[in-house]
């Protein structure tokens, strides 16, 4: 049997110490009424034939290297060395670090992470990860309702419509009032999201780049938020975190991110990483785990897991969170993938992806009857209006072996005709000409 | 060892993925960008392949060491499971490609990686339906809590108390106040949730009793069929942590023992690794009658074998993941069910069973294995016996560390005191199952006579035992540059 040690002998000489017959003596007190009827699955395969098994079925995703998708997830480089480090069955194999002499590399591990990220968002405090962006966005409302004892959230629709949908599903029995502000082509007002901030309101919450890939400052609306008592909650993209103005300049309260874009493979939707950084007054109200460095006996350096009173294993019902599993090897991915580039290599990614996404732009929206959504600063996306559904670009597109972009009229009304691009450092100008040239020979077929 | 932030030297460089041409300035106004350059660690390549190697030798793991860490089932990990999830077409698959028009024709193989999961865990547990989108096992529980406000809400129910025992996980009762809850304590009687107990605390208001079984002090609750018809008589549902399903693969399925709703732990029993703390992988299971309001989009198989996304699910709770869940994860999981097939599963519960049996015989003259003579994958013993010469869990724990094996679970659950929780998991063989026995009686032995040897374990480790207080007091929580 796989991964069973026991000889027919040592199985015997076990269950005799037991004073058993047979392994099924073990399970007497499952009552024979409770035992299954029936359980259907084939039998188990050789390694090498799992192997096969699996290959055929990755297989069975198309291979399509012009691909332009993003919204939020995207495919950067990661270096040899993330997958190398990561794989070792050291970290890979471990459990929660709670016998901390027992875990050092772990804990000093998250507690780089943790400094990591607050010198990239340049925030006071930042958890050792939950499970993606989306539940980082819920936990940080969760925090402000908590620090605030208010019940009302203000939403910019330009946040990702996926984490939207997730805080409305997971929010569900809460009693709050989430309140979205809407955008016009793309960019919302931030005149409209200041005015929607009133006495009642736990959080603002917003994107930057926005889920339209235009950069933004929010400085204006997080005072606001600040004049109402209510706390600034922005999420960013961790990537484009090196040259853009951070969520400590603007003066977020609390800081998100997905941290997929440092060193996970977009691996069909996860495992990703939620990155949650706040300030230090609000170190008491973050969720799940912390590293703190301390000293032992000997006066020795050395890191714990700590403010633990927080936590649902201690606190149950009155916990913070529920959350428990978090993203360790995911943190620990974005770590090496920060100390392998450095600030520089990071900088060069953001660069990079950025000047590829105004190349195409420029040259997309010289095609007849195409036009840019806005004309706001955008960073590595942007969005276009086509002259016709964006969704029969994509179909036609896609049969010549390019993935040219993401459809928002997915989750937005009226915007069937956009598509939303994004370049990373792994296409080039070759790839966007053939992109260029796809879609001018489709606009043709639609001005036609 | 000093932090990697300590070793960086101005000015070297690192990996460069990329040589831009042009400064971000050309294309953003100087208001959108940041006003200095974070200070991460600037390193050479071998640099950082020099400290991570150094820091990993510094975890005790499954792959280094006897981990019998109670609840979290840490078996070996095949090192197949990370061959096949790091196969090019499924890591690199964007999440949103079956979402494009036709997508789903290029998404085919990740497509069908999910549905032959749900499946696979349907048969498994005797469940209607799952959904993998759960990230862990407490987003399952989530889920789940979800799930049942959904039943009662569409079938006119008022309902707002959820019961947890007093075994539970924390997880139980954190994620029931969370879903909007009122959470109710039931106390166990003789280690076990009895029919009398439930009755006292059952009422109309009831929404749910989550329970795990075998629960957390390894004992299956023997009492099911009478704990389930008095809940379903309220229109009460039963939910099922599935934290503990490694003991019961091939010997009993929850769905047809009249649990409604249940999480899998696919990092558990389905052996994918844990990476130190995640992540994790929570899918659950619905009865038919919970099965509309599962989150969407659902992967269905048409009657000419392509798959595909359901999005019109007009009853679903809605989207507790961005996608379709922890895919990475889901590889590695179909992985090990496909090599273990069906008599492989109920194997492997066979030997955790027979392993946790066996230690628990080999040591109940040394500790006291309270309400028990068969637990299932795993039991808690209490070494109370030894607090009168000052030795407790904790340096019990501390100094089997010191053997070289990761200690158990200790002081869980609450309701045992000075509790050794001990599940060793089917992949342990008998000599390090005998090694490891030996060493603790020797270390309890020990205990009476020279406690003090106790008190200053850990010996041998990176370092002694660590000040808690004091890192809770100073909360140094990152490095000052």
């Amino acid at each position: 049997m796989p991964f069973i040690p026991h000889t027919a002998e040592e199985t015997e000489a076990m269950l005799s110490l037991l004073e058993l017959k047979t392994l099924d003596d073990l399970f007497s007190y499952i009552p024979q009424e409770m035992r299954p009827g029936q359980f259907d699955l084939p039998d188990g395969l050789t390694e090498y034939e799992v192997i096969r098994k699996l290959e055929d079925m990755s297989g069975r995703n198309a291979g399509i290297p012009l691909n332009f998708m993003g919204a939020g997830f995207y495919n950067h480089v990661i270096p040899a060395a993330v997958d190398a480090l990561s794989s070792r069955g050291e970290f890979l194999t471990a459990y929660t670090p709670y016998q901390a002499e027992a875990a050092q590399g772990t804990l000093q591990a998250i507690f780089e992470y943790q400094t990591a990220i607050c010198r990239l968002f340049e925030m006071d405090v930042a958890n050792a990860s939950v499970y993606d962006g989306g539940s980082a966005i819920f936990e940080a409302a969760m925090m402000a309702v908590r620090a605030t004892r208010r019940a009302r959230l203000v939403i910019d629709s330009t946040v990702h419509p996926l984490y939207r949908k997730m805080l409305s599903t997971l929010t569900a029995n809460l009693h709050l009032d989430i309140v979205t502000i809407t955008n016009s082509d793309g960019l919302t007002d931030k005149n409209r999201l200041i005015a929607a901030i009133d006495e009642n309101t736990a959080a603002v919450i917003v994107q930057n780049p926005t889920f339209f890939g235009n950069a933004r400052d929010y400085s204006d609306v997080f005072e606001a938020a600040k004049n109402k008592g209510a706390l600034a909650i922005l999420s960013v993209y961790p990537v484009m975190q090196a040259v853009l103005k951070t969520p400590g300049e603007m003066g977020a309260d609390i800081a998100v991110a997905d941290g997929q874009s440092l060193g996970q493979p977009l691996n069909f939707g996860g495992p990703y990483l939620g990155i949650m950084s706040c300030t230090q007054k609000l170190v008491r109200q973050i969720p799940g785990r912390i590293v703190g460095r301390t000293t032992d006996q000997e006066g020795k350096t050395g890191y714990v897991l700590t403010l633990q009173a927080r936590e649902q294993h201690i606190r149950r019902a009155r916990a913070t969170s529920n959350i428990c599993s978090n993203q360790a090897l995911c943190a620990l991915r974005a770590l090496m993938q920060l100390c392998l580039l450095g600030p520089q290599g990071l900088a060069n990614a953001a660069r990079r992806s950025l000047e590829l996404a105004h190349y195409a732009a420029d040259k997309i929206a010289l095609l007849p009857k195409v036009a840019m959504l806005n004309t706001a600063p955008f960073c590595n996306e942007f969005a276009v209006r086509l002259p016709g559904k964006a969704s029969d670009a994509v179909r036609k597109l896609a049969k010549t072996g390019i993935l040219p972009g993401v459809l928002p009229g997915l989750w937005y009304p009226d915007a069937d005709a956009v598509l939303l691009i994004a370049c990373t450092e792994k296409n080039n100008e070759a790839q966007i000409d053939a992109l260029v040239e796809a879609l001018r020979s489709w606009s043709r077929e639609m001005v036609i | 060892m000093k932090t990697v932030f300590a070793k960086s030297v101005s000015g070297r460089l690192g990996v460069m993925p990329a040589t831009p041409a042009d400064p971000a300035g050309k294309f953003l106004p100087a208001s959108l960008l940041r006003k200095k350059a974070p200070a991460l660690p600037e390193l050479s390549e071998l640099d950082v392949v020099r400290h991570f190697t150094a820091l990993s030798t510094l975890n005790f793991s499954v792959d280094g060491n006897f981990y019998p860490l109670g609840s979290c089932t840490m078996k070996f990990n095949p090192k197949a499971g990370e061959l096949v999830a790091a196969l090019p077409r499924f890591a690199n698959a964007h999440p949103l490609l079956p979402q494009l028009p036709e997508g789903e024709e290029l998404a085919q193989g990740s497509l069908q990686a999910v549905w032959e999961l749900e499946k696979s865990l349907c048969e498994i547990n005797g469940m209607n339906a799952f959904t993998l989108q759960p990230m862990a096992g407490a987003q399952g529980e989530l889920t789940g809590a979800l799930l049942i406000a959904a039943y009662h809400k569409a079938a006119g129910n008022k309902k707002n108390k959820i019961i947890c025992p007093d075994s539970a996980h924390g997880t139980n009762p954190a994620t029931a106040a969370l879903a909007g809850y009122e959470v109710i304590n039931l106390e166990s009687q003789g280690g076990l949730i009895t029919p009398e107990a439930l009755a006292n605390v059952l009422d109309d208001g009831v929404a749910a009793l989550m329970m795990t079984c075998p629960n957390t002090l390894g004992l299956f609750e023997r009492h099911l069929p009478a704990l389930v018809e008095k809940l379903h008589a309220v229109d009460a549902l039963l939910y099922y942590d599935g934290a503990n399903l490694n003991a019961v693969m091939g010997r009993m399925r929850v769905g047809d023992v009249g649990f409604d709703v249940v999480h899998v732990n696919l990092h558990k029993t389905m052996s994918t690794p844990h990476g130190g703390g995640g992540p994790g992988s929570g899918p659950v299971g619905v009865s038919e009658r919970l099965t509309p309001f599962l989150p969407g989009p659902r992967v269905v198989k048409d009657p000419d074998g392509r798959f595909r996304l359901k999005t019109d699910l007009p009853q679903s709770i809605g989207q507790v993941t961005p996608f379709y869940g922890h895919f990475g994860v889901f590889v590695k999981a179909l992985a090990y069910i496909i090599r273990l097939g069906k008599s492989g599963l109920a194997r492997a519960s066979d030997y955790a069973v027979l392993n946790a049996n066996y230690m628990r015989k080999r040591l109940e003259e040394y500790l006291d294995v309270p309400y028990t003579d068969l637990c299932m994958h795993e039991f808690a013993a209490s070494a109370s016996r030894y607090a009168k010469h000052g030795v407790h869990a904790l340096d019990i724990a501390k100094a089997l560390l010191d053997k070289g094996c990761h200690a158990p679970t200790i002081y869980f659950p609450l309701i045992v005191k000075e509790c050794l929780m001990i599940e060793p998991t089917e992949t342990e063989n008998k000599e390090t199952l005998d090694a490891f026995c030996d060493d603790l009686i020797a270390l309890l032995q020990e205990a009476e006579k020279k406690p003090e040897k106790l008190h200053a374990a850990p010996v041998t480790m990176p370092v002694r035992r660590l000040d808690e207080t004091k890192a809770a007091r100073d909360m140094v929580l990152k490095e000052n540059v």
